[in-house]
């Protein structure tokens, strides 16, 4: 019986992914101001990380050849 | 900079999820065979993966964005010329022996191609060594959380001291590491380094992206570094008129043919990953999967280097007036200078401090040094607000673990069947080796955290690995060569070669300096100095050459004096006497040869841009 490495992995981004975009939007603008040159980058990374998660997952739960 | 709440739940979702791994790959771990070897089941993705990130330990991370500062864009000769054509050969050449002999390890293959000393000798140099690869990675990570600093307020409010922080990095890591190998074996092994590869990808694209914003983009840096900082090849004519110090030959033998291939091609932590593939065209996929992926990291890793020495020198001008001021002092500053001159609260490259005058270092030219380590630290901690903070520290933490667990699980396998199996007990039960090798566990990360805290001790014992890693690899590469492709190489040949090329690099390094530096750790330590070279990296490339040569050459006449091996007993492990693998069922962009001309043409290109 094979495991699929693609679905920790989905969840894992899926998980940090939305945790950064929440925070994104609960945090205090002036951070982003301070440090990541004005850009939201909790909010954009976390979008871009949840939505990685988010193909891994599926990839691993459709059953394409894998693990 | 400290860490928030959010930061620890992104580190704390990481370690659960290692360790869930392990667990779960452990209820699958039943025998020696699936604990050491994978059970020779793993997807060629997953390997590729694997074989690159436990390649890339956390100082590969931070040092390579250190080169970049230092060196400019040259740091990528190690990667486009000193790994990527070795990983398409050892893809191409020599995995169907790897995998084809039944061979369980990189040493077991010398046992079964020569005889048991050659084994023996590989066998233990590569345990020693990569047991200290191990702790010195470890006191490198634990190094950098201490100079981070991010650690010193939640430690305060817990009423514990400072200096236990070095400590608690050592632990945390180790035991993590242990937990997730003891339980799944090289599987757990390499299912995590898969997932740490992606988590390195995230943690730092954004932050080249950010850097990238911050300077301009590759025109910036340009602007602000000037040419040498942007072409990797030239210059490469003579030593002189180049960052590196070192001339075209020297590179390319040096470093682009045998130190690179006396790595990737033997280098049992990488070529473990490979053997645990689920068929012979996976094995030789994988190091052409790593091979096309490593092509791009120099984007990732050395680029922030770039990014902090644009950003720290052009805090000041060229004639040494404070970029945001408008008098000062007249001249024109290189690079160095200038972010040698910027304000040391906001410089990403700060100036090194003698820690026993509390002074600026200065180099023998009496010119402050700077501390190009702290480069992608610093990075992270200026453009990344907490969260993504959270993610920056553990994609680092990530890279040293892939890595630590490369060196732990090569360890156990070498020890288990190179040594324990072969000298100290032969014809026990299986079951009897799984144990040996879960205890292997222990004692390897033990033996890596021992090595951790002689390094604390012993500041020299880096430079001292980087040399013994040369004086082994480089040499065993022509064994190997040597052994997968003449069939007339003998046992004795082997062995005599490999202690000659060894002792020729100590010999070399003994005999020779660099620029610069005093006799001792650094060469010139047998009294005489024939030779002076111009750089660091030139003596340590033209050890590699000379040390290669000369085992090459010996291996070749011993094997002439002593008796031809039996063709019979050499089948599937060199090159003549084995079948050809055949490619003819697999549709042409399916073919390993095809991915193998693919990236060599596309790393080619790489080289082109950026000559």
């Amino acid at each position: 019986m094979s495991f699929d490495i693609r679905l920790p992995i989905g969840i894992l981004f899926l998980a940090l992914g939305l945790l950064l975009i929440a925070f994104g939007f609960v945090s205090d603008p002036a951070i982003y101001r301070e440090h990541s040159l004005g850009v939201n980058i909790n909010l954009a990374w976390g979008a871009v990380m949840a939505a990685f998660g988010a193909l891994m997952t599926g990839l691993a739960l459709t059953g394409r050849r894998g693990g | 900079m400290r860490l928030v709440p959010v930061d620890w739940v992104v580190l704390g979702l990481y370690v659960a999820f290692v360790l869930g791994i392990g667990w779960l790959v452990s209820r699958r771990t039943k025998s020696g065979e699936d604990f050491l070897l994978a059970g020779r089941s793993v997807p060629a993705w997953i390997c590729g993966l694997a074989f690159i990130s436990a390649n890339l330990g956390a100082q590969e991370v931070i040092g390579m964005a250190a080169s970049g500062a230092k060196y400019g864009i040259a740091t990528a000769h190690f990667y486009w010329v000193g790994a990527i054509p070795a990983m398409v050969f050892v893809g191409l050449f020599m995995m169907q022996f790897y995998y084809g002999s039944k061979a369980r390890s990189a040493p077991e293959y010398l046992r079964l191609r020569f005889d048991e000393k050659t084994r023996g000798f590989n066998a233990i140099s590569f345990a020693v060594m990569t047991v200290f690869s191990s702790g010195i990675s470890m006191y490198a990570m634990a190094k950098l959380i201490q100079t981070l600093h991010v650690l010193d307020a939640p430690f305060k409010q817990w009423g514990l001291p400072a200096s236990s922080i070095f400590d608690a990095a050592i632990l945390v890591s180790a035991v993590v590491v242990l937990i997730y190998i003891y339980l799944g074996g090289l599987k757990g092994a390499i299912y995590n380094e898969a997932l740490q590869f992606f988590l390195i990808v995230a943690g730092f694209a954004p932050l080249v992206w950010l850097g990238l914003k911050a300077v301009g983009g590759w025109e910036g840096i340009k602007t602000q570094l000037g040419p040498a900082y942007v072409h990797a090849w030239r210059g490469l004519g003579h030593a002189s008129t180049n960052p590196l110090g070192v001339d075209w030959f020297g590179l390319l033998m040096g470093l682009g043919f045998v130190l690179s291939f006396g790595y990737w091609c033997t280098d049992f932590l990488l070529v473990q990953r490979a053997m645990a593939a689920d068929s012979m065209a996976s094995a030789r996929r994988t190091p052409l999967i790593a091979a096309a992926l490593k092509m791009f990291f120099p984007f990732l890793v050395i680029l922030p280097g770039l990014v902090a020495m644009s950003l720290t020198s052009g805090l000041v001008k060229p004639d040494g007036r404070l970029a945001a001021q408008p008098a000062g002092v007249h001249g024109t500053l290189d690079p160095v200078a200038r972010a040698a001159a910027a304000p040391q609260s906001q410089a990403i490259i700060p100036v090194k401090v003698d820690p026993l005058t509390g002074k600026p270092a200065l180099d023998k030219a009496g010119r402050p040094v700077l501390d190009y380590d702290l480069a992608a630290p610093n990075l992270l901690i200026r453009f990344f607000p907490s969260g993504m903070l959270g993610l920056g520290l553990t994609a680092l933490l990530a890279s040293f673990m892939s890595g630590m667990a490369g060196n732990v699980t090569a360890f156990n396998t070498v020890w288990t069947y190179d040594i324990y199996q072969a000298y100290i007990r032969k014809g026990a039960s299986d079951g009897h080796y799984l144990m040996v090798a879960r205890l292997a566990t222990f004692f390897g990360v033990a033996l890596s955290v021992g090595a951790a805290y002689l390094t604390t001790r012993f500041n020299n014992i880096m430079d001292l690995l980087q040399l013994v890693f040369a004086f082994i690899n480089a040499p065993v590469f022509a064994t190997f060569l040597l052994g997968m492709f003449w069939t007339r190489t003998t046992g004795h040949g082997a062995f005599t070669g490999l202690v000659a090329g060894t002792a020729a690099a100590a010999v070399h390094h003994g005999l020779t300096l660099p620029d610069g530096a005093v006799a001792g750790v650094k060469g010139g330590w047998l009294g005489a100095v024939a030779h002076v070279y111009p750089s660091e990296m030139a003596q340590n490339f033209y050890t590699a050459i000379f040390a290669w040569s000369v085992c090459f050459l010996v291996t070749i006449v011993v094997s002439l004096m002593t008796r031809r091996p039996d063709k019979a007993a050499l089948e599937g492990l060199v090159y003549q006497l084995t079948p050809k693998v055949s490619e003819a069922h697999l549709p042409w962009w399916r073919r390993p040869v095809t991915w193998g001309l693919a990236v060599l043409a596309a790393v080619l290109a790489l080289n082109l841009i950026f000559r």
